[in-house]
């Protein structure tokens, strides 16, 4: 069935959109991240333009988010604390990030900053996480034996200590402040929630348990992509309500598997799979900016002079 | 039909010779959710006052085209081993959409100064008076314009499209594609002989968004913070919607 989208002014298959959502909200329900750095590209790819896809895909992270908070929040998964300090620093970056985005705009090749970001950040997130989460399965395998005690290292020596009682953690809010700023300038650059990037961080930066990450990263997602939303409706008019809905049905029911297949797994599977996705979707984006594209010509809207 | 009876009445003023008679099995195509694209019929016939001259063949050319904007072409190359837009050349004005239907090959029926003059084919029908400054090679730049855009079907050259009977009546279908832009589609009918333009109709089909697309459209643009706020809340309602259908599902 084809559907005509009002904003994006394109005709699309409205199965194929419905698949889209659900695909990526069980991810987005398994790992915590929003699916934009997957959806966003697969949404180029079926002839959404950029900058509608970019804004819905925010407007549809929001719904999934959500859904995938309520199910975590029953669970009592979600460090409502830790997730308020990360969204206040995550705010505070966004609005830096849009000046950043407005910034390297007027100098040009924002398009190529966007895929070498992705693929930087993808190669070097992805890496890392695969390396350590294979190691993690491989000693359990081997010894049975129990993951290390948590070292102290410099983030604990750091002032204006606060109990998060959730993630089991009596640290520092510098450092979860600072995450929040670093992944919201990211985030308004690359048009994502930001996931990706916070779940690792908050594992092995912050150092808190997988299972309370997924939820307290999604819970500071709804905000971040919320607001994200209101700014593109706003200021591009590129927010497409009938694109959005469509993906954002598809998106909820997802999440909702999603997040009960995550809490079926163990954490190294969880981790290992989400760093293998990351790798994948890393390795196409390479694999465009290295390859001769069969079209050397792209069209875009004329700014003129 | 009354505005095209009253568009040949003003036309018929000054004699010509021949003159195009023409309709559309319809002047409006309205863009609702399930749009899959249109088809059009033109159709018309050739009113002569004087006998037919017998020394050139009547050809018909047919030409709709969509709202013409502003193009960026850009063009990748090959620096420190990846692949980058380099050069962008700015197309002051291309349609959104253009389809060209003939009775016979266009460069045999038209002439390059009247094809200068009236812009009927596709190179012609894009404006770029800028892009030579802009770039080496401007020509490569206009014709990715016109190759993008005919592998989606926006641009068509429907060479020998166009069925002539007796010199008189003719017709032909134009295709319109479901990724269409909304405006006033320009529709223009020549009539040639021996390459030059004897006459020329013209006439609009509007494509409009109506319905719920024209609903969303404009709150999108005239009411933008109640349309984000709307986004957010049917976002969040359908995200806790789910998440109560799964826990009456399996409690």
């Amino acid at each position: 069935m084809q559907i005509y989208l009002p904003i994006a002014e394109v005709s699309v298959n409205a199965f194929l959109l419905l698949g889209l959502g659900g695909l990526v909200g069980v991810l987005s329900g398994m790992f915590g991240v929003g699916g934009g750095f997957l959806m966003t590209p697969l949404l180029f790819f079926i002839g959404i333009p950029p900058a509608v896809a970019v804004a819905t895909e925010a407007n549809q992270i929001v719904a999934s988010s959500f859904s995938g908070v309520l199910a975590h929040l029953k669970r009592k998964t979600v460090d409502l604390k830790m997730g308020t300090v990360l969204l206040i620093g995550g705010l505070v970056g966004a609005a830096l990030g849009v000046q950043i985005f407005a910034a390297l705009r007027e100098i040009g090749q924002v398009d190529l900053l966007v895929r070498l970001c992705y693929v930087v950040f993808l190669g070097i997130i992805g890496g890392l996480m695969f390396l350590e989460s294979y190691r993690a399965i491989r000693r359990s395998k081997v010894q049975g034996a129990p993951a290390p005690r948590k070292k102290h290292t410099w983030v604990h020596a750091l002032p204006l200590k606060m109990k998060f009682r959730t993630s089991g953690l009596y640290i520092s809010v510098v450092p979860p402040v600072l995450v929040g700023v670093f992944v919201g300038i990211l985030a308004a650059i690359m048009g994502v929630g930001g996931g990706f990037i916070m779940v690792p961080a908050m594992i092995y930066l912050l150092g808190m348990p997988t299972k309370v990450v997924v939820g307290t990263s999604l819970f500071q997602i709804i905000f971040v992509t919320g607001f994200t939303t209101l700014m593109h409706a706003t200021t591009n008019y590129t927010v497409d309500m009938a694109l959005a809905v469509l993906l954002l049905v598809g998106g909820v029911i997802g999440a909702q598997i999603g997040t009960r297949i995550g809490t079926r797994m163990k954490a190294e599977q969880l981790r290992i799979l989400l760093s293998l996705m990351v790798l994948a979707v890393c390795f196409k984006l390479a694999l465009d900016l290295l390859i001769m594209p069969s079209e050397l010509y792209s069209l875009g809207a004329g700014a003129g002079h | 039909m009354i505005r095209v009876l009253l568009l040949l009445l003003t036309l018929a003023t000054p004699a010509f010779a021949e003159q195009v008679v023409a309709g559309l099995s319809r002047d409006e195509v309205a863009i609702t959710a399930n749009f899959d694209g249109s088809d059009i019929l033109i159709y018309g016939a050739v009113k002569r006052e004087t006998e037919l001259p017998s020394s050139e063949e009547l050809e018909v050319i047919i030409t709709v085209s969509g709202p013409r904007q502003p193009v960026t072409v850009r063009k990748k190359d090959r620096r420190f081993g990846i692949w980058v837009n380099t050069e962008a050349a700015a197309v002051d004005l291309a349609p959104s959409f253009y389809a060209v239907a003939t009775t016979a090959p266009l460069p045999d029926i038209l002439s390059h100064t009247e094809d200068l003059r009236h812009h009927v084919s596709i190179p012609r029908a894009i404006r770029a008076v800028g892009v030579a400054e802009e770039v080496e090679e401007p020509v490569d730049f206009t014709k990715a314009l016109i190759r993008i855009r005919g592998d989606k079907n926006l641009y068509q050259y429907l060479n020998s499209d166009v069925d002539l009977r007796d010199q008189t009546l003719f017709s032909t279908h134009i295709d319109l594609p479901a990724n269409l832009v909304e405006g006033p589609y320009e529709t223009r009918i020549f009539l040639t002989r021996g390459g030059e333009v004897v006459d020329r109709f013209d006439t609009v089909i509007d494509v409009n968004k109506v319905g719920l697309e024209r609903w969303i459209y404009d709150l999108a643009h005239d009411r933008p913070l109640v349309y984000g706020l709307l986004s957010l809340f049917i976002a969040i309602a359908a995200g806790w919607l789910a998440s109560a259908m799964f826990r009456v599902i399996r409690v």
